[in-house]
């Protein structure tokens, strides 16, 4: 029987700074036990200060990222400037919710510079719902990687004094970020052979790459 | 629904050196709502032996009675104390005898052998398929949480107070995320020559 919808796997991570933010994405694109690829990027660059990560259904992360760059690049020609992540942030949930009824099957989490400099995380439902965070989780491992970033990004059940608590640095976010896709990579089929990481800042993006497990 | 996830709850055991540590939530639910805070889902079966047991509570009780029949039967017969080992093997045993019947549950056995006080720890599914380890097992609602959590905390040769830590941070942050579970955690920390009970206080949201 034919099924309009397919989960793609994958999983993305985004941690929120004071003038940064890291959002990292794996590369592996499957289907049931089939991996299509071990190099597809799910992170998609919309802005110099904002990045999409989107996983889940493949087709329909083309489809959204397509509609969305065409919309970004008419309202910079009507506006004539770029769009900023709070402005991209608000027309993906819109875009979003406008497929009520048959959405979008994509897990969405955005990441950027706000108007202030200051480092955001949105996160979204596939139905358009739409949340600032300072850390989130998502894709197929997020529910493994979400009480990580709880424990080591927000402190949580720590009972530290502020002063005690590590302060949120560029490495210190892409070293915790790496570490939970090296752990999701263990447990979570759909996510493995390699990690792409953006850290984004005022003064641009810049990109790594973590090898993960290939099994 | 599944019937596995109708009362809520989890378990997680680790290995550590020359200890195991075993941990529960205190939630007994019906789907959405919490009946009680109070009820633990780790039984002390053995001086050095725990069982915990997740899934459908009317369950959780009937196998821990009948596992505890099979036991006593079996010291009374051999004279001897039971290991974590043939305990395990005799739970996946029983477990399988109801096949095509099962009982709704998921084990987990943590416990030191009491000859060679070497640390075990084991899970099963509802069938009784075992799965013994080396470093540690998770069981109920938030196991894919406690699988992330422990996967990226644990490591090898720790000590009992570094196992706790490990242990109880595990927990308690996988189960916060969880509706199912939680509302108050218990750790038990089993030594060749002690066993320490420490009852967490976490968030009753």
């Amino acid at each position: 029987d034919f099924s309009p919808y397919e989960s793609n796997g994958g999983s993305i991570v985004a941690i929120a700074g004071d003038d940064f933010a890291v959002i990292a994405a794996d590369t592996r694109l499957s289907s049931g036990y089939n991996i299509h690829s071990r190099t597809q990027s799910k992170l998609f660059k919309l802005s110099p200060q904002t990045v999409l990560g989107s996983a889940g259904c493949w087709a329909d992360t083309l489809s959204l990222t397509g509609s969305i760059k065409v919309r970004m690049q008419s309202y910079e020609h009507t506006h004539l400037r770029t769009m900023t992540t709070e402005a991209v942030a608000q027309m993906l949930s819109i875009a979003m919710y406008n497929r009520r009824f048959f959405p979008y099957y994509v897990s969405n989490i955005l990441a950027g510079i706000d108007n202030e400099g200051k480092g955001v995380v949105y996160s979204y439902d596939p139905i358009g719902h739409c949340e600032k965070a300072t850390y989130r989780a998502g894709g197929t491992a997020g529910t493994l990687l979400q009480p990580v970033l709880d424990n080591q990004i927000g402190h949580k059940n720590m009972n530290l004094e502020d002063a005690d608590k590590i302060k949120l640095t560029k490495e210190r976010a892409v070293s915790v970020a790496s570490d939970t896709f090296i752990s999701a990579a263990e447990r979570d089929i759909y996510t493995g052979d390699s990690v792409l990481i953006n850290i984004i800042t005022k003064d641009g993006i810049e990109v790594r790459t973590l090898t993960l497990r290939q099994d | 629904m599944s019937i596995l996830a109708y009362n809520g709850g989890c378990v997680v055991a680790m290995r550590g050196k020359d200890c195991v540590a075993i941990a529960t939530d205190h939630r007994f639910g019906i789907q959405a709502q919490t009946i009680s805070t109070d009820f633990k889902k780790v039984f002390h079966i053995g001086p050095r032996m725990f069982l915990g047991l997740t899934g459908l509570q009317t369950d959780i009780l009937t196998v821990r009675d009948r596992l505890m029949f099979r036991k006593n039967l079996y010291e009374t017969r051999e004279n001897r104390e039971m290991c974590p080992k043939p305990f395990s093997a005799m739970m996946s045993s029983f477990l399988y005898e109801h096949r095509f019947g099962p009982y709704f549950i998921e084990p987990v056995v943590a416990g030191l052998d009491p000859k060679t006080m070497e640390p075990f720890i084991c899970n099963m599914d509802l069938i009784g398929c075992p799965n013994a380890p080396d470093d540690f097992v998770v069981a109920g609602t938030c196991a894919e949480q406690l699988y992330g959590m422990c996967e990226t905390l644990w490591k090898p040769d720790l000590e009992p107070d570094q196992l706790f830590e490990v242990i109880a941070q595990s927990i308690v942050n996988a189960f916060d995320r969880d509706a199912m579970s939680g509302w108050g955690a218990t750790v038990y920390i089993i030594e060749k020559d002690k066993i320490t009970e420490r009852t967490l206080k976490t968030r009753m949201d």
